[in-house]
């Protein structure tokens, strides 16, 4: 069997887009599909420009990010301490890993309006929820980081004598790093979804609450420019996440 | 067992069971909780007194609408599950089965699948309404990204010997599904529908609380709006209570098949 071309897979790839995209096009504009439902893939295109010049997309952005980025620094700051903390005590890992375990597992951004009253209708409320979603994985994959560092190394560590601080920014930290990143990448993730999903319930911040916007003034090819914005924001958040994990691997 | 072992340590130190620790772990929070209410440094009940909320709890449990907008919640969840499950198992066994496939859509799968699907609410609404069929368009879409990407990882996961072994029987293509992929897949089947539970009930609920008049998640807002605080509090404590039991269920479910899971 001949080597298939590696071309094939992402002209398939593209060619199913631009295909949906003109089948879609098609049936609206025969008014198959309502046009007061979906609008025609081509008005969403030449709506991205009046959405990011009129409707101040870098601003949002902005927002976004920042109370993303707010929220992935306590994240940092409280979970890799926590998973720490856990490593060190052998008895607290055994009895709370299962708590931060099921805190990981739990959907607490359905606790949105718990947090509304505790903080207000402000960003806080958001940059809590992110944080608050994203903490315990952060945490327990630095447990993990940890707890994985081979023993031949802590030994090497001993041999040559090394005190607790020297061990642990000599051997054990580069050792954890791969993993803690592995966290760090998962608690961005969850952290960025609640951010975004805060924002729309709450009509309050960014990028969320543009799409609020538009679709409450029924701004159709708007609202729909305003999704794939988000998005594409959201996948190249992702991918430069997913390489700089990958990047790290290779290092460790 | 772990959680009765003593502390081995040096002489001096406290013996404590991790039982015990969990014990004054929980009491410590509740403490903290019941300090904070009687503070009077929060606004009325924003944080209420435990005694309250276990009222709160008391009261939802007799309330008949609980039941009511629990069936509506349910029924919109077991059927998001059933419409967003058979499409990504669909996808999953093509992208699985085909590397072509696999090459060509299953970036965008993984791309796609963490992105906040709320975002697609206004969508819902003007394609299947502001009732019923919004929240579960919402839970099917959620639940739909993580079953497909673990389908798809669980069919490729199948030891290949197996096939041979089916093929060699002249076992007919259903045979084979269900005989050998299905049993072979059993872990990352579990995990994803497990997964897919979990952002299913987000879907809906967070849908319920946007836009809604009926439904757990509408209970939530209307207890948020009428400052009914130990009712919210309460729902709160049921519904991440119901979902961590699933989950914990399906953990050990998923791990009787021989799955990690994280």
């Amino acid at each position: 069997m001949g080597a298939r071309s590696p071309y094939l897979a992402p002209a398939i790839s593209l060619g199913t887009i631009v295909g949906a995209l003109a089948v879609m096009q098609g049936l609206i504009a025969a008014e198959i599909v309502s046009p007061y439902i979906v609008p025609l893939p081509t008005d969403i295109l030449a709506s991205f420009e009046r959405v990011v010049v009129e409707e101040g997309i870098p601003g949002r952005f902005a927002v976004t990010v920042g109370e993303t980025l707010a929220a992935g620094l306590l994240i940092m700051l409280v979970g890799i301490p926590i998973g720490l903390l856990l490593y060190r005590r052998a008895r607290l890992r055994t009895a709370f890993e299962p708590w931060l375990a099921a805190i990981a597992a739990a959907p607490l951004v359905l606790a949105y309006p718990l947090f509304l009253v505790l903080f207000g209708r402000s960003s806080l409320t958001i940059i809590v929820i992110g944080f608050a979603s994203g903490v315990a994985p952060v945490a327990l994959k630095t447990i993990e980081g940890f707890a994985s560092t081979r023993r031949v190394l802590i030994d090497v560590s001993r041999s040559f004598r090394l005190t607790p601080a020297q061990e642990f920014w000599q051997i054990l930290l580069p050792a954890a790093l791969p993993q803690i990143f592995v966290g760090l990448r998962l608690g961005l993730i969850f952290c960025l979804i609640n951010v975004v999903g805060v924002e729309v319930l709450i009509n309050l911040g960014g990028l969320g609450q543009l799409i609020n916007d538009l679709a409450e003034r029924y701004d159709l090819p708007g609202t729909y420019a305003a999704i794939s914005f988000v998005v594409l924001v959201s996948i190249l958040f992702f991918a430069i996440l997913g390489r700089g994990e990958k990047w790290l691997q290779r290092r460790g | 067992m772990a959680a009765t072992a003593r502390m081995t340590g040096a002489s001096g130190q406290v013996d404590l069971s991790v039982s015990t620790i969990r014990g004054v772990g929980a009491l410590v929070l509740l403490g903290i909780w019941q300090g904070l209410a009687l503070s009077g440094f929060f606004f009325r009940d924003v944080v209420p007194p435990l005694q309250k909320i276990a009222f709160g709890l008391a009261a939802l449990f007799g309330n008949g609408a609980f039941y009511a907008n629990l069936a509506v919640t349910g029924g919109e969840l077991a059927l998001a599950l059933l419409i967003g499950g058979l499409a990504g198992l669909l996808v999953g066994l093509l992208l699985g089965g085909s590397q072509l496939m696999s090459d060509a859509y299953e970036s965008w799968l993984s791309y796609l699948g963490p992105t906040p699907k709320i975002i697609l609410f206004p969508v819902m609404i003007m394609l299947f309404g502001v009732g019923s069929g919004s929240k579960v368009a919402m839970g099917a879409v959620s639940c739909f990204f993580p079953i497909a990407i673990s389908v798809a990882s669980g069919v490729r996961g199948v030891d290949p010997t197996l096939r041979r072994v089916g093929r060699s029987l002249q076992a007919n293509a259903w045979q084979m599904f269900l005989k050998i992929e299905l049993p072979a897949m059993a872990a990352p089947l579990v995990n994803g529908f497990r997964l897919g539970f979990g952002v299913a009930m987000i879907g809906v609920l967070l849908a319920e609380t946007k836009l809604s008049n009926q439904g757990i998640g509408f209970m939530i807002i209307n207890a948020y709006t009428r400052f009914d605080m130990p009712q919210m509090y309460a729902l709160l404590i049921v519904t991440i209570a119901f979902a961590a039991f699933v989950n914990a269920f399906a953990v050990r479910l998923a791990r009787r098949f021989g799955a990690r899971t994280v």
